[in-house]
Protein backbone atom coordinates (compact mmCIF):
# COMPACT_ATOMS: atom_id res chain seq x y z
CA UNK A 1 0.00 0.00 0.00
CA UNK A 2 1.41 3.39 -1.00
CA UNK A 3 1.88 5.88 1.22
CA UNK A 4 0.87 9.85 -0.21
CA UNK A 5 1.09 13.33 1.54
CA UNK A 6 -2.66 14.62 2.50
CA UNK A 7 -1.01 17.58 0.09
CA UNK A 8 1.86 18.29 -2.14
CA UNK A 9 4.22 20.57 -0.32
CA UNK A 10 3.03 20.47 3.03
CA UNK A 11 6.53 18.25 4.17
CA UNK A 12 9.16 17.22 2.28
CA UNK A 13 8.18 13.40 1.44
CA UNK A 14 9.58 10.92 0.74
CA UNK A 15 12.42 11.93 3.25
CA UNK A 16 14.67 10.19 6.16
CA UNK A 17 13.78 12.71 8.22
CA UNK A 18 10.84 14.90 7.17
CA UNK A 19 10.27 18.82 7.97
CA UNK A 20 7.11 20.92 7.07
CA UNK A 21 7.79 23.54 4.34
CA UNK A 22 7.37 27.09 4.90
CA UNK A 23 7.64 30.20 2.74
CA UNK A 24 10.33 32.99 3.97
CA UNK A 25 10.09 36.52 3.21
CA UNK A 26 13.06 38.76 2.73
CA UNK A 27 12.65 40.38 6.12
CA UNK A 28 13.08 36.91 7.50
CA UNK A 29 8.99 35.97 8.49
CA UNK A 30 8.00 32.64 8.12
CA UNK A 31 4.41 32.11 6.02
CA UNK A 32 3.28 27.65 6.98
CA UNK A 33 1.97 26.86 4.49
CA UNK A 34 4.11 27.38 1.92
CA UNK A 35 2.90 30.32 -0.19
CA UNK A 36 4.36 30.92 -3.53
CA UNK A 37 3.99 34.68 -2.31
CA UNK A 38 2.90 38.05 -0.22
CA UNK A 39 3.11 41.16 0.66
CA UNK A 40 5.41 42.45 2.64
CA UNK A 41 5.36 46.25 3.45
CA UNK A 42 2.65 46.90 0.57
CA UNK A 43 4.57 45.15 -2.24
CA UNK A 44 4.26 41.47 -3.52
CA UNK A 45 7.73 39.87 -2.81
CA UNK A 46 8.37 35.64 -3.81
CA UNK A 47 8.93 33.50 -0.75
CA UNK A 48 11.71 31.40 -0.70
CA UNK A 49 11.03 27.81 0.40
CA UNK A 50 12.58 26.63 3.79
CA UNK A 51 12.36 23.71 6.20
CA UNK A 52 11.08 24.11 9.39
CA UNK A 53 12.95 23.09 12.26
CA UNK A 54 11.40 19.28 13.10
CA UNK A 55 11.82 19.98 17.22
CA UNK A 56 9.73 22.22 19.33
CA UNK A 57 7.71 23.01 22.96
CA UNK A 58 3.68 22.93 23.20
CA UNK A 59 2.40 25.86 23.65
CA UNK A 60 -0.90 24.96 24.02
CA UNK A 61 -3.43 22.12 22.98
CA UNK A 62 -6.81 20.89 23.04
CA UNK A 63 -9.04 17.39 22.38
CA UNK A 64 -11.46 17.02 19.68
CA UNK A 65 -13.96 13.86 20.64
CA UNK A 66 -16.44 14.19 18.29
CA UNK A 67 -16.21 13.09 14.84
CA UNK A 68 -15.74 16.34 12.72
CA UNK A 69 -17.81 17.04 9.83
CA UNK A 70 -17.45 15.09 6.75
CA UNK A 71 -16.54 16.14 4.30
CA UNK A 72 -13.78 18.18 4.65
CA UNK A 73 -12.86 15.43 7.49
CA UNK A 74 -11.42 12.54 5.57
CA UNK A 75 -9.98 10.78 8.21
CA UNK A 76 -10.00 6.60 7.85
CA UNK A 77 -12.81 6.21 10.30
CA UNK A 78 -16.55 6.23 10.95
CA UNK A 79 -18.89 7.55 13.93
CA UNK A 80 -18.40 3.92 15.20
CA UNK A 81 -14.90 3.49 14.88
CA UNK A 82 -13.97 7.39 15.65
CA UNK A 83 -11.63 7.87 18.40
CA UNK A 84 -10.73 11.28 19.97
CA UNK A 85 -7.46 13.27 18.91
CA UNK A 86 -5.80 16.19 20.12
CA UNK A 87 -4.92 19.43 18.76
CA UNK A 88 -2.09 21.53 19.94
CA UNK A 89 0.44 24.57 19.00
CA UNK A 90 3.83 23.60 18.52
CA UNK A 91 6.43 26.35 19.37
CA UNK A 92 9.48 25.89 16.31
CA UNK A 93 12.41 27.69 18.01
CA UNK A 94 12.93 30.70 16.50
CA UNK A 95 10.20 29.79 13.64
CA UNK A 96 6.59 29.89 14.34
CA UNK A 97 4.13 28.22 16.28
CA UNK A 98 2.46 25.39 13.83
CA UNK A 99 -1.08 23.81 14.73
CA UNK A 100 -0.92 20.13 14.36
CA UNK A 101 -2.15 16.76 15.69
CA UNK A 102 -0.76 15.63 18.52
CA UNK A 103 -0.39 11.58 18.27
CA UNK A 104 -0.79 11.28 22.54
CA UNK A 105 -4.42 11.40 22.37
CA UNK A 106 -4.57 11.94 26.20
CA UNK A 107 -4.53 15.56 27.42
CA UNK A 108 -3.82 14.27 31.27
CA UNK A 109 -0.53 13.10 29.39
CA UNK A 110 0.10 16.53 27.79
CA UNK A 111 2.03 19.38 28.94
CA UNK A 112 2.29 22.67 28.03
CA UNK A 113 6.18 23.25 27.31
CA UNK A 114 7.08 19.70 27.09
CA UNK A 115 9.67 18.84 24.15
CA UNK A 116 7.69 17.59 20.82
CA UNK A 117 9.04 16.04 17.85
CA UNK A 118 7.09 15.67 13.88
CA UNK A 119 6.02 12.84 12.56
CA UNK A 120 4.29 11.75 9.64
CA UNK A 121 1.01 9.63 10.14
CA UNK A 122 -1.53 8.15 8.34
CA UNK A 123 -5.24 9.87 8.22
CA UNK A 124 -7.02 8.35 5.53
CA UNK A 125 -7.32 6.85 2.31
CA UNK A 126 -7.54 8.17 -1.42
CA UNK A 127 -10.12 6.97 -3.93
CA UNK A 128 -7.14 4.73 -5.52
CA UNK A 129 -6.83 3.07 -1.98
CA UNK A 130 -3.55 4.54 -1.11
CA UNK A 131 -2.82 5.87 2.38
CA UNK A 132 -2.90 9.75 3.05
CA UNK A 133 -0.26 10.92 5.75
CA UNK A 134 -0.62 14.36 7.60
CA UNK A 135 1.80 15.99 9.54
CA UNK A 136 1.37 15.09 13.51
CA UNK A 137 3.89 16.20 16.60
CA UNK A 138 4.86 13.34 19.36
CA UNK A 139 6.19 13.62 22.78
CA UNK A 140 9.75 13.05 23.00
CA UNK A 141 10.35 10.34 24.99
CA UNK A 142 12.49 11.72 28.52
CA UNK A 143 15.15 9.83 28.99
CA UNK A 144 14.91 7.39 31.89
CA UNK A 145 16.65 9.02 35.17
CA UNK A 146 19.97 6.95 35.98
CA UNK B 1 -18.87 61.65 28.42
CA UNK B 2 -19.22 62.29 25.40
CA UNK B 3 -22.59 63.76 23.80
CA UNK B 4 -24.45 61.62 21.71
CA UNK B 5 -26.00 61.87 18.35
CA UNK B 6 -27.93 58.77 18.04
CA UNK B 7 -30.69 57.08 20.20
CA UNK B 8 -32.08 53.66 20.65
CA UNK B 9 -35.53 54.25 21.10
CA UNK B 10 -36.69 50.57 21.12
CA UNK B 11 -35.70 47.06 21.29
CA UNK B 12 -37.50 43.86 20.37
CA UNK B 13 -36.42 40.06 20.81
CA UNK B 14 -38.07 36.92 19.38
CA UNK B 15 -37.03 34.54 21.89
CA UNK B 16 -33.95 32.11 20.95
CA UNK B 17 -34.46 28.98 21.38
CA UNK B 18 -36.10 26.04 18.82
CA UNK B 19 -39.38 27.09 17.12
CA UNK B 20 -40.23 24.45 14.79
CA UNK B 21 -41.26 25.51 11.16
CA UNK B 22 -41.13 29.45 12.01
CA UNK B 23 -38.84 30.80 9.51
CA UNK B 24 -36.04 33.01 10.47
CA UNK B 25 -37.59 36.41 8.56
CA UNK B 26 -40.89 35.47 10.97
CA UNK B 27 -39.35 35.52 13.73
CA UNK B 28 -36.91 38.86 12.56
CA UNK B 29 -41.10 40.32 12.18
CA UNK B 30 -41.92 39.92 15.53
CA UNK B 31 -38.59 41.21 16.83
CA UNK B 32 -38.87 44.46 14.71
CA UNK B 33 -42.86 44.53 15.49
CA UNK B 34 -41.83 44.37 19.18
CA UNK B 35 -39.15 47.19 18.50
CA UNK B 36 -41.24 49.59 16.87
CA UNK B 37 -44.02 48.95 19.51
CA UNK B 38 -41.52 49.53 21.89
CA UNK B 39 -40.72 53.07 20.39
CA UNK B 40 -44.02 53.93 19.26
CA UNK B 41 -42.61 54.01 15.84
CA UNK B 42 -44.96 53.05 12.53
CA UNK B 43 -43.43 50.82 10.07
CA UNK B 44 -44.00 53.56 7.79
CA UNK B 45 -42.02 56.27 9.43
CA UNK B 46 -38.40 53.91 8.96
CA UNK B 47 -36.20 55.36 6.84
CA UNK B 48 -33.78 52.40 6.30
CA UNK B 49 -33.25 49.37 7.69
CA UNK B 50 -29.77 47.22 7.98
CA UNK B 51 -30.28 43.35 8.58
CA UNK B 52 -27.63 40.68 9.35
CA UNK B 53 -27.52 37.05 9.11
CA UNK B 54 -25.76 33.72 8.27
CA UNK B 55 -28.59 31.85 7.32
CA UNK B 56 -30.83 33.79 5.40
CA UNK B 57 -28.89 35.08 2.02
CA UNK B 58 -31.16 38.59 2.01
CA UNK B 59 -32.30 39.22 5.10
CA UNK B 60 -33.17 42.33 4.31
CA UNK B 61 -36.55 40.17 2.16
CA UNK B 62 -37.93 41.12 5.28
CA UNK B 63 -39.58 44.22 3.92
CA UNK B 64 -42.06 41.53 2.24
CA UNK B 65 -42.84 40.65 5.62
CA UNK B 66 -43.01 44.40 7.43
CA UNK B 67 -44.43 46.08 4.52
CA UNK B 68 -42.99 47.01 1.00
CA UNK B 69 -42.39 50.56 1.75
CA UNK B 70 -39.38 51.31 -0.59
CA UNK B 71 -36.68 52.21 1.61
CA UNK B 72 -33.13 51.51 1.30
CA UNK B 73 -32.82 47.96 2.91
CA UNK B 74 -29.28 46.31 2.78
CA UNK B 75 -27.88 43.84 5.11
CA UNK B 76 -24.09 43.25 5.81
CA UNK B 77 -22.31 39.78 7.77
CA UNK B 78 -19.87 39.67 10.02
CA UNK B 79 -19.76 36.97 12.09
CA UNK B 80 -20.48 36.70 15.64
CA UNK B 81 -20.39 40.84 15.47
CA UNK B 82 -22.42 41.19 13.15
CA UNK B 83 -25.29 42.56 15.70
CA UNK B 84 -22.66 45.29 16.38
CA UNK B 85 -22.42 46.07 12.76
CA UNK B 86 -26.07 46.39 11.94
CA UNK B 87 -26.37 48.67 14.67
CA UNK B 88 -23.33 51.24 13.48
CA UNK B 89 -24.77 50.81 9.89
CA UNK B 90 -28.01 51.68 11.10
CA UNK B 91 -27.05 54.71 13.44
CA UNK B 92 -24.53 55.68 10.33
CA UNK B 93 -27.63 55.74 8.37
CA UNK B 94 -29.14 58.80 10.97
CA UNK B 95 -25.88 60.53 10.73
CA UNK B 96 -26.22 60.66 6.69
CA UNK B 97 -29.38 62.31 7.03
CA UNK B 98 -32.20 59.78 7.97
CA UNK B 99 -34.31 60.31 11.14
CA UNK B 100 -35.65 57.11 11.93
CA UNK B 101 -33.64 53.23 11.05
CA UNK B 102 -33.94 49.96 11.52
CA UNK B 103 -31.61 47.48 12.71
CA UNK B 104 -32.48 43.21 12.80
CA UNK B 105 -30.85 40.22 13.38
CA UNK B 106 -32.31 37.06 12.29
CA UNK B 107 -31.00 32.88 12.05
CA UNK B 108 -32.18 30.07 11.98
CA UNK B 109 -29.09 27.13 12.33
CA UNK B 110 -29.25 23.54 12.02
CA UNK B 111 -28.49 21.77 14.97
CA UNK B 112 -24.55 20.73 15.50
CA UNK B 113 -21.39 22.52 15.26
CA UNK B 114 -21.20 24.27 12.05
CA UNK B 115 -18.98 23.26 8.76
CA UNK B 116 -17.93 24.42 5.60
CA UNK B 117 -15.34 24.52 3.61
CA UNK B 118 -12.48 25.51 4.27
CA UNK B 119 -11.61 27.54 1.05
CA UNK B 120 -14.71 29.78 2.31
CA UNK B 121 -12.30 30.86 5.19
CA UNK B 122 -9.29 31.15 2.87
CA UNK B 123 -7.95 28.03 4.00
CA UNK B 124 -6.85 25.01 1.95
CA UNK B 125 -8.53 21.88 1.71
CA UNK B 126 -5.94 19.51 3.85
CA UNK B 127 -6.51 21.66 6.59
CA UNK B 128 -10.39 20.53 6.91
CA UNK B 129 -9.63 16.83 6.03
CA UNK B 130 -7.10 16.49 8.75
CA UNK B 131 -9.49 17.61 10.81
CA UNK B 132 -8.30 21.15 11.85
CA UNK B 133 -10.82 23.01 10.34
CA UNK B 134 -13.24 23.55 13.63
CA UNK B 135 -13.70 27.15 15.71
CA UNK B 136 -13.97 25.29 19.03
CA UNK B 137 -10.09 24.04 18.94
CA UNK B 138 -9.54 27.33 18.99
CA UNK B 139 -11.33 28.55 22.22
CA UNK B 140 -10.11 25.05 24.00
CA UNK B 141 -5.86 26.19 23.24
CA UNK B 142 -6.77 30.12 24.09
CA UNK B 143 -8.04 29.06 27.29
CA UNK B 144 -5.89 26.38 28.42
CA UNK B 145 -2.92 28.54 27.15
CA UNK B 146 -4.23 31.48 29.34
CA UNK B 147 -5.06 29.29 32.50
CA UNK B 148 -1.58 28.05 32.10
CA UNK B 149 -0.20 31.29 32.20
CA UNK B 150 -3.12 32.91 34.75
CA UNK B 151 -3.23 30.38 37.15
CA UNK B 152 -7.18 30.13 36.36
CA UNK B 153 -9.01 26.71 37.58
CA UNK B 154 -11.10 24.65 36.44
CA UNK B 155 -13.63 25.56 39.02
CA UNK B 156 -13.29 28.89 37.52
CA UNK B 157 -14.57 27.77 34.19
CA UNK B 158 -17.58 25.77 36.26
CA UNK B 159 -18.67 29.25 38.20
CA UNK B 160 -19.17 31.23 34.86
CA UNK B 161 -21.30 28.53 32.97
CA UNK B 162 -23.38 27.85 36.73
CA UNK B 163 -23.61 32.00 36.67
CA UNK B 164 -25.05 32.16 32.95
CA UNK B 165 -27.56 29.54 33.52
CA UNK B 166 -28.58 30.91 36.80
CA UNK B 167 -29.15 33.98 34.78
CA UNK B 168 -30.99 32.01 32.23
CA UNK B 169 -33.59 30.91 34.66
CA UNK B 170 -34.48 34.33 35.63
CA UNK B 171 -35.15 35.59 31.78
CA UNK B 172 -38.33 34.19 31.05
CA UNK B 173 -37.20 34.39 27.18
CA UNK B 174 -34.36 32.01 27.71
CA UNK B 175 -33.77 29.14 25.91
CA UNK B 176 -32.09 27.36 28.78
CA UNK B 177 -34.18 28.00 31.84
CA UNK B 178 -32.81 24.95 34.18
CA UNK B 179 -30.05 26.13 36.59
CA UNK B 180 -26.81 24.40 36.89
CA UNK B 181 -24.57 24.01 39.46
CA UNK B 182 -20.90 24.03 39.30
CA UNK B 183 -20.88 20.22 39.91
CA UNK B 184 -23.12 19.86 37.22
CA UNK B 185 -21.31 21.53 35.02
CA UNK B 186 -17.97 19.74 36.02
CA UNK B 187 -19.58 16.56 35.54
CA UNK B 188 -20.02 16.73 32.10
CA UNK B 189 -17.64 15.52 29.31
CA UNK B 190 -15.23 17.59 27.98
CA UNK B 191 -15.30 18.32 23.83
CA UNK B 192 -12.48 20.40 23.41
CA UNK B 193 -10.43 20.39 26.98
CA UNK B 194 -10.85 21.88 29.11
CA UNK B 195 -13.92 23.06 27.98
CA UNK B 196 -16.76 20.29 29.20
CA UNK B 197 -20.21 20.05 27.33
CA UNK B 198 -22.04 22.34 29.72
CA UNK B 199 -19.32 25.33 29.07
CA UNK B 200 -20.42 26.03 25.83
CA UNK B 201 -23.27 28.00 23.89
CA UNK B 202 -24.50 26.02 21.00
CA UNK B 203 -26.64 27.40 17.84
CA UNK B 204 -30.37 27.96 17.89
CA UNK B 205 -32.96 30.26 16.21
CA UNK B 206 -34.06 33.89 17.08
CA UNK B 207 -34.47 37.40 16.35
CA UNK B 208 -33.88 40.65 17.73
CA UNK B 209 -33.87 44.54 16.78
CA UNK B 210 -33.78 48.21 17.56
CA UNK B 211 -35.22 51.59 16.73
CA UNK B 212 -32.99 54.48 16.26
CA UNK B 213 -33.10 57.96 16.04
CA UNK B 214 -31.68 61.38 16.01
CA UNK B 215 -30.64 62.03 19.68
CA UNK B 216 -32.50 65.39 19.61
CA UNK B 217 -35.59 64.20 18.90
CA UNK B 218 -35.71 60.72 20.96
CA UNK B 219 -37.79 62.40 23.61
CA UNK B 220 -40.46 63.09 21.03
CA UNK B 221 -40.92 59.18 21.03
CA UNK B 222 -39.96 57.91 24.29
CA UNK B 223 -38.86 59.07 28.04
CA UNK B 224 -35.93 57.03 28.01
CA UNK B 225 -33.83 56.71 25.48
CA UNK B 226 -30.51 54.73 25.04
CA UNK B 227 -27.74 57.02 23.97
CA UNK B 228 -25.30 54.71 21.56
CA UNK B 229 -21.91 55.99 23.03
CA UNK B 230 -19.69 54.02 21.01
CA UNK B 231 -19.42 51.64 18.18
CA UNK B 232 -16.04 49.64 17.30
CA UNK B 233 -15.05 47.37 15.04
CA UNK B 234 -11.65 45.32 14.78
CA UNK B 235 -10.08 42.89 12.27
CA UNK B 236 -7.80 40.56 13.51
CA UNK B 237 -3.69 41.71 13.54
CA UNK B 238 -0.80 40.25 12.29
CA UNK B 239 0.81 37.63 14.95
CA UNK B 240 -2.32 37.70 17.40
CA UNK B 241 -3.60 34.16 18.66
CA UNK B 242 -7.08 33.58 16.59
CA UNK B 243 -9.57 31.20 14.84
CA UNK B 244 -8.37 28.60 12.00
CA UNK B 245 -4.92 29.52 12.28
CA UNK B 246 -2.87 26.88 10.76
CA UNK B 247 0.66 28.68 12.15
CA UNK B 248 1.37 31.85 14.63
CA UNK B 249 4.36 34.34 14.80
CA UNK B 250 5.99 34.12 17.49
CA UNK B 251 5.61 37.77 17.76
CA UNK B 252 2.68 37.78 20.11
CA UNK B 253 0.17 40.51 19.53
CA UNK B 254 -2.77 41.49 21.42
CA UNK B 255 -6.44 39.98 20.20
CA UNK B 256 -8.63 42.06 18.47
CA UNK B 257 -10.97 42.93 21.47
CA UNK B 258 -8.27 44.83 23.33
CA UNK B 259 -8.17 47.11 20.57
CA UNK B 260 -12.03 47.65 20.00
CA UNK B 261 -12.37 47.80 23.68
CA UNK B 262 -9.66 50.69 24.23
CA UNK B 263 -10.87 52.52 21.07
CA UNK B 264 -14.92 52.43 22.27
CA UNK B 265 -13.76 53.89 25.85
CA UNK B 266 -12.06 56.86 23.84
CA UNK B 267 -15.40 57.30 22.12
CA UNK B 268 -17.42 57.10 24.93
CA UNK B 269 -15.11 58.96 27.27
CA UNK B 270 -15.16 56.61 30.03
CA UNK B 271 -13.51 53.86 31.49
CA UNK B 272 -14.16 50.80 32.57
CA UNK B 273 -15.20 51.32 36.49
CA UNK B 274 -18.01 53.55 35.19
CA UNK B 275 -19.56 50.46 33.47
CA UNK B 276 -22.74 49.39 35.28
CA UNK B 277 -23.68 46.10 33.43
CA UNK B 278 -21.84 44.07 31.09
CA UNK B 279 -22.22 41.53 28.35
CA UNK B 280 -19.31 39.48 27.17
CA UNK B 281 -19.18 36.80 24.10
CA UNK B 282 -20.10 33.79 25.99
CA UNK B 283 -19.33 31.27 22.95
CA UNK B 284 -17.58 29.27 25.99
CA UNK B 285 -16.91 29.55 29.23
CA UNK B 286 -13.39 30.36 28.86
CA UNK B 287 -14.19 32.82 26.69
CA UNK B 288 -15.88 35.20 29.10
CA UNK B 289 -13.44 34.63 31.61
CA UNK B 290 -10.88 35.99 28.94
CA UNK B 291 -12.90 38.40 27.69
CA UNK B 292 -13.44 39.98 31.37
CA UNK B 293 -9.63 41.07 31.24
CA UNK B 294 -9.18 41.97 27.17
CA UNK B 295 -12.47 44.24 27.98
CA UNK B 296 -10.64 45.82 31.23
CA UNK B 297 -12.90 44.78 33.74
CA UNK B 298 -9.77 43.53 35.42
CA UNK B 299 -6.19 42.40 34.91
CA UNK B 300 -4.83 38.70 33.87
CA UNK B 301 -5.66 35.76 36.24
CA UNK B 302 -7.82 38.87 38.56
CA UNK B 303 -10.90 36.42 37.39
CA UNK B 304 -9.63 33.44 40.04
CA UNK B 305 -10.59 35.92 42.68
CA UNK B 306 -13.38 37.96 40.86
CA UNK B 307 -15.06 34.50 40.35
CA UNK B 308 -14.70 33.17 43.94
CA UNK B 309 -16.34 36.60 45.00
CA UNK B 310 -19.59 36.20 42.60
CA UNK B 311 -18.22 39.55 41.63
CA UNK B 312 -19.91 38.84 37.83
CA UNK B 313 -22.88 37.93 39.53
CA UNK B 314 -26.42 40.12 39.15
CA UNK B 315 -25.83 41.71 43.24
CA UNK B 316 -21.53 41.97 42.02
CA UNK B 317 -19.70 44.65 41.11
CA UNK B 318 -19.32 43.55 37.43
CA UNK B 319 -22.48 41.92 36.47
CA UNK B 320 -21.61 39.94 33.19
CA UNK B 321 -24.76 38.25 31.09
CA UNK B 322 -27.29 39.02 33.13
CA UNK B 323 -29.13 37.86 30.77
CA UNK B 324 -27.57 34.16 30.39
CA UNK B 325 -25.28 35.40 27.69
CA UNK B 326 -24.99 32.89 24.98
CA UNK B 327 -24.74 29.99 26.85
CA UNK B 328 -28.48 29.92 28.22
CA UNK B 329 -29.48 31.48 24.94
CA UNK B 330 -27.79 30.09 22.41
CA UNK B 331 -26.31 32.13 19.14
CA UNK B 332 -28.52 32.62 16.16
CA UNK B 333 -25.16 34.00 14.96
CA UNK B 334 -26.78 37.32 12.90
CA UNK B 335 -28.94 38.30 15.76
CA UNK B 336 -26.53 37.83 18.80
CA UNK B 337 -25.39 40.87 19.13
CA UNK B 338 -28.62 42.57 18.97
CA UNK B 339 -30.11 40.44 21.89
CA UNK B 340 -27.01 41.96 23.67
CA UNK B 341 -28.57 45.28 23.04
CA UNK B 342 -31.89 44.52 23.80
CA UNK B 343 -30.74 43.75 27.14
CA UNK B 344 -28.65 46.15 28.37
CA UNK B 345 -31.03 48.96 27.01
CA UNK B 346 -33.64 46.81 28.83
CA UNK B 347 -31.51 46.99 32.23
CA UNK B 348 -31.12 50.84 31.75
CA UNK B 349 -34.78 51.36 31.54
CA UNK B 350 -34.96 49.27 34.82
CA UNK B 351 -37.23 46.49 33.18
CA UNK B 352 -35.04 43.77 34.41
CA UNK B 353 -37.44 42.72 37.47
CA UNK B 354 -35.52 39.86 39.15
CA UNK B 355 -32.25 40.35 37.20
CA UNK B 356 -32.20 44.05 37.16
CA UNK B 357 -28.84 45.44 38.19
CA UNK B 358 -29.66 48.54 40.82
CA UNK B 359 -29.24 51.66 39.21
CA UNK B 360 -27.84 50.72 35.84
CA UNK B 361 -26.68 54.04 33.91
CA UNK B 362 -23.71 52.65 31.23
CA UNK B 363 -24.02 49.43 29.39
CA UNK B 364 -21.62 47.89 27.44
CA UNK B 365 -21.42 44.62 25.12
CA UNK B 366 -18.57 43.16 23.33
CA UNK B 367 -18.21 40.06 20.63
CA UNK B 368 -16.47 38.11 19.03
CA UNK B 369 -15.80 35.29 16.53
CA UNK B 370 -14.69 34.32 12.76
CA UNK B 371 -12.28 34.99 11.27
CA UNK B 372 -10.84 36.74 14.12
CA UNK B 373 -13.21 40.49 14.54
CA UNK B 374 -14.10 41.76 17.86
CA UNK B 375 -16.71 44.74 18.10
CA UNK B 376 -17.98 46.79 21.18
CA UNK B 377 -21.22 49.00 21.71
CA UNK B 378 -21.32 51.07 24.81
CA UNK B 379 -24.72 52.65 25.61
CA UNK B 380 -25.88 55.03 28.82
CA UNK B 381 -28.75 56.67 29.66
Amino acid sequence: MTQVPLAEGLFTWPAADPALIAGRASDGSLTFPYRSHRLVGGAREELEKVELPRRGTLWTFTTQLFRPTSPPYAGDDTEETFEGFTVGYVELPGALRVEARLTEPDPAKLRIGQEMELRIVPLGRTKDGDTTMIYAFAPVQEEASP
Amino acid sequence: MTTPDIAIIGVGLHPFGRHGDKSALEMGEDAVIDALDDAGVAWNDVQELWASSMEVKNPEAITGLLGMTGIPARSTFTGCASGATVLAQAANAIRLGKDITVAVGLDKHPRGAFSADPSVSGLPLWYGQAGMFLTTHFFGMKINRYMHDHGITEASLAKVAAKNFRNGSLNDKAWRRTPMSEDDVLASQYLNYPLRQYMYCGPDEGAAAAVLCRADIAHKYTDTPIYLRASQLVSRREGALELMSPALSLDDTASPTIFASRQAYEEAGISPEDVDVIQLQDTDAGSELIHMAENGFCLDGEQEKLLAENATDIGGRLPVNTDGGLMANGEPVGASGLRQVYELANQLRGRCGERQVADARVGYAQLYGMPGTAAVTILST
